[in-house]
């Protein structure tokens, strides 16, 4: 209610109580925004970026003008919170937003490739959150591993391979029509490494595609890398979660729900363990998730 | 289960007739029932998978060099045959050791040649088994059926023969797909928990026996049964992680955690008397070969005990990290959920969908779910400036140490190097000449200089008990030494004892005597 009150107040053009605006402030609130945009600084440790998320959340004034100079720029403010900081993330066709074809260039020539660097982000997420419940949760961290989720897509890659054999369907793609091939086929019959020369990743391979997922993600300050374990391990962090949770989720949601899918669950956690765990192919050393 | 009716329309349908293959179009399409179908589509598929080892000998031909002599086909047969055997539970067959165990067998279909170039065989053979080349090193074959409505579809068919997987500290390890072995190998189906017990059992009458070769390879799979278990303990503890009620804490876990706990006591007490046999068999055997590996099985044998340790401090955490993981989920106040259960409404709704819609879902999760980035703007001047810079020439010495700042630290001297030359000189007594301190003080005072009392008096201090053996060790040839015969020193800046100060010659050359005799 008081929100709405500020919010009229602001549309009046000359206020008598008289919060101008002058270019100082205008230079703070941007400054802010600028924060917002280097999502790997903590705001803890800068503090003129702690004071200007202070002056944020105490002087509506200032924040409208911050949010406003997002706005301007493209960007969407997810939260504003000491631990989250300036969570500013890109809106649709900003400057700042991400194209699926400069983030991998073979994307722009090859829908299966497209799709598999999109299911690795999407893998990422649920795996990190496995629960509603995790991805509600503000202090819940997740933690993935590059080899855990690649595991964790071929073993639901494993199952709609058992079901439509059980059902004795021919999943094998008619050879003109590419684009009608089940998705899952697509990343079961990637690769999921290989040897090369210096001892790296196939990039093409899904430990490779999910391995730049992850790294991506840390370059954006969303996940943080904890250890060379299993591929690399990772843990989440707060704008992770938002982002996933305000932006990603609904997004793909939206999406899936305009294709006619709509999934039915009844609000419990479905992600389950295997039934057939000896099956998988296991990896020695690969490391218990204890916390030291 | 199929509906006749829409076959009305594929009549009509023009492409069906000149894309089939002759020896399909050869029956009228009713006769093909779908289960006749099937089975030729299985059949279809099942000769694809040799058609990689015919193309071996087909393309042999092509490659630079005269190498008609070798039978690729064989040698892909006897690769898939050794990857096979070297699989084991959770990693596969190295390559490296795959590519040295071709070699041989190569080597025999063409013994005058050179080694490298059999080595060079064996390379390409499992390259071309991996299908390096191909993004998905994988092969595709192209066959035809009859949907059920009756039209003639062709299919593709995706397989490996060979794959690579990932095994532990970044390593590639490879692995005969199920492909391979039902079509190249035949059906390879064993029993975990006998082929446990049989290895147990080989191991023993193995080492008793002296066969030591074998015997690794026992022990090394017995490795495996506790690598396994850890594997499983991490899976379920994981799952609990994500979901306590995920996993069945009541019997199924409790269940496992009691038989890996009696699997890790027995293994223990097992490897245990082995670690005393193989050792016994290592200190007693003549053969260096079999001393090695023996070698070789007591640290196998060394390992498998790390690893049961490490699983039984594991499963006594596991009871601890399920009742955290409780408190946590269970009885936290539940949240204001947010609805999303990103596995169960958006991972498994959109993996059965076709490409092209699931592409949808996976973009707009992408657009979203990335992160904002800055973009990147060149200056025009900064342009300039980086293209006219001379690349910096790369040292293999590394990068130039910075030249050291160095701060000139004051002369705290007290005594400067003049008064010790001058201290020195008044001390160089004659050795058959002693002086009393008193008589050096009054000569020191005499040059003028008030430090140089103190100086003299301080040396003659410190010649009061001379390191003899350090002098006698460095070869020196005299030393000055002070002796206090109780006279009181009558002095008006100094108290004490008047010392008498003296020269004492060491033997210098008994002492080079006796160095050399040491030596």
């Amino acid at each position: 209610m008081t929100e709405h009150v500020e919010w009229s107040e602001a549309e009046t053009p000359a206020p008598p109580a008289s919060t101008a605006v002058t270019p100082a402030d205008a230079a703070d609130a941007a400054r802010l925004v600028a924060f917002g945009l280097q999502p790997k600084l903590a705001p803890a440790r800068d503090q003129e970026y702690t004071e200007l998320l202070r002056r944020y959340r105490e002087d509506p004034a200032f924040a409208r003008l911050a949010d406003a100079v997002a706005a301007g720029l493209g960007l969407v403010v997810l939260e504003v919170s000491p631990r989250a900081g300036m969570a500013v993330t890109a809106a649709e066709d900003s400057v700042f937003a991400v194209r699926m074809g400069d983030y991998a260039r073979r994307t722009a020539a090859d829908s299966g490739d497209r799709f598999l660097h999109g299911l690795a982000h999407l893998a990422v997420a649920a795996l990190a959150f496995p629960r509603p419940e995790d991805l509600a949760d503000d202090s819940y961290i997740g933690r993935v591993t590059v080899n855990g989720v690649d595991a964790f897509v071929r073993q639901a890659c494993r199952r709609l391979e058992e079901r439509a054999e059980e059902r004795g369907e021919n999943t094998d793609p008619a050879t003109d029509a590419p684009g009608l091939e089940a998705a899952w086929r697509i990343w079961a019959r990637r690769s999921a490494t290989g040897a090369t020369k210096d001892a790296r990743r196939p990039a093409a391979s899904t430990t490779g595609i999910v391995a730049k997922a992850l790294a991506f993600l840390t370059d954006s300050g969303f996940l943080q890398r904890t250890g060379d374990d299993n591929g690399g391990t990772y843990r989440t962090t707060a704008r992770y979660q938002l982002q996933v949770r305000d932006m990603a989720g609904n997004a793909a949601l939206a999406e899936l729900s305009e294709l006619g899918v709509v999934p039915v669950t009844d609000g419990t956690a479905t992600l389950l363990p295997a039934e057939d765990t000896d099956d998988l192919d296991l990896v020695t050393d690969a490391g218990l998730p204890f916390h030291s | 289960m199929s509906d006749p009716g829409p076959s009305l329309c594929t009549v009509t349908s023009p492409a069906s007739t000149d894309s089939v293959p002759p020896q399909l179009s050869a029956g009228p399409r009713p006769a093909q029932g779908p289960a006749a179908d099937e089975g030729l589509a299985r059949r279809l598929r099942a000769l694809a998978c040799t058609a990689p080892l015919h193309d071996l000998d087909a393309r042999k031909a092509n490659l630079a060099g005269e190498y008609s002599v070798y039978g690729m086909a064989e040698v892909a047969l006897v690769a898939i045959d050794l990857v096979t055997l070297n699989m084991d539970f959770d990693t596969g067959a190295d390559h490296e050791q795959v590519v040295a165990r071709l070699v041989p067998r190569i080597a025999a279909q063409a013994p005058h040649r050179p080694t490298a170039e059999h080595e060079r065989v064996a390379r390409w053979v499992l390259e071309n088994l991996i299908n390096v080349g191909s993004v998905d090193r994988g092969f595709r074959a192209v066959y035809g059926t009859f949907a059920p409505d009756g039209t003639y579809v062709r299919r593709d068919y995706d397989f490996k023969l060979i794959e690579e997987v990932p095994g532990p500290g970044g390593t590639v390890y490879l692995r005969t797909t199920d492909e391979a072995v039902n079509v190249l190998v035949g059906a390879l189906d064993t029993d975990v928990t006998s082929a446990q017990i049989a290895a147990e059992v080989k191991l023993e009458v193995l080492i008793s026996r002296g066969r030591l070769a074998d015997a690794q390879l026992a022990a090394e799979q017995a490795r495996y049964r506790t690598v396994q278990y850890s594997e499983t303990l991490r899976r379920a503890l994981e799952a609990t992680r994500r979901n306590v009620r995920a996993v069945d804490w009541l019997n199924t876990v409790p269940d496992m955690i009691a038989e890996a706990l009696d699997h890790v006591a027995e293994r223990y007490r097992h490897e245990n008397a082995i670690l005393t046999n193989i050792r016994k068999a290592r200190d007693e055997t003549e053969e260096p070969e079999h001393k090695r590996r023996a070698a070789e099985l007591v640290d196998i044998v060394k390992d498998c005990i790390r690893r049961h340790t490490q699983l039984q401090s594991r499963l006594l955490e596991a009871g601890p990290l399920f009742r955290a993981e409780q408190d946590r989920q269970a009885f936290a106040t539940p949240a204001a959920t947010s609805g999303i259960d990103l596995y169960g409404h958006l991972v498994a709704p959109v993996l059965p969908l076709p490409l092209e819609q699931a592409i949808r879902v996976t973009d707009a999760f992408f657009a979203r779910g990335t992160g904002p980035r800055t973009p990147v703007s060149v200056r025009v001047g900064d342009l300039v400036d980086i293209l006219l810079t001379p690349p910096v020439e790369r040292e293999h010495l590394g990068a130039e140490m910075p030249e050291p700042d160095l701060i000139a630290t004051p002369d705290d001297s007290r005594f400067s190097e003049e008064q010790l030359a001058a201290a020195t000189e008044l001390l160089d007594l004659p050795p058959d000449a002693p002086r009393r301190l008193s008589g050096l003080l009054a000569e020191a005072r005499r040059t003028g200089d008030p430090d140089l009392a103190y100086l003299v008096a301080l040396l003659a201090v410190h010649a009061a008990s001379p390191a003899v053996g350090t002098a006698y060790r460095q070869g020196e040839e005299k030393l000055l030494f002070a002796v206090d015969d109780g006279t009181e020193l009558d002095d008006p800046e100094f108290g004490g004892a008047d010392l008498i100060v003296g020269t004492a010659l060491l033997d210098a050359a008994g002492m080079a005597a006796d160095r050399t005799e040491a030596a």
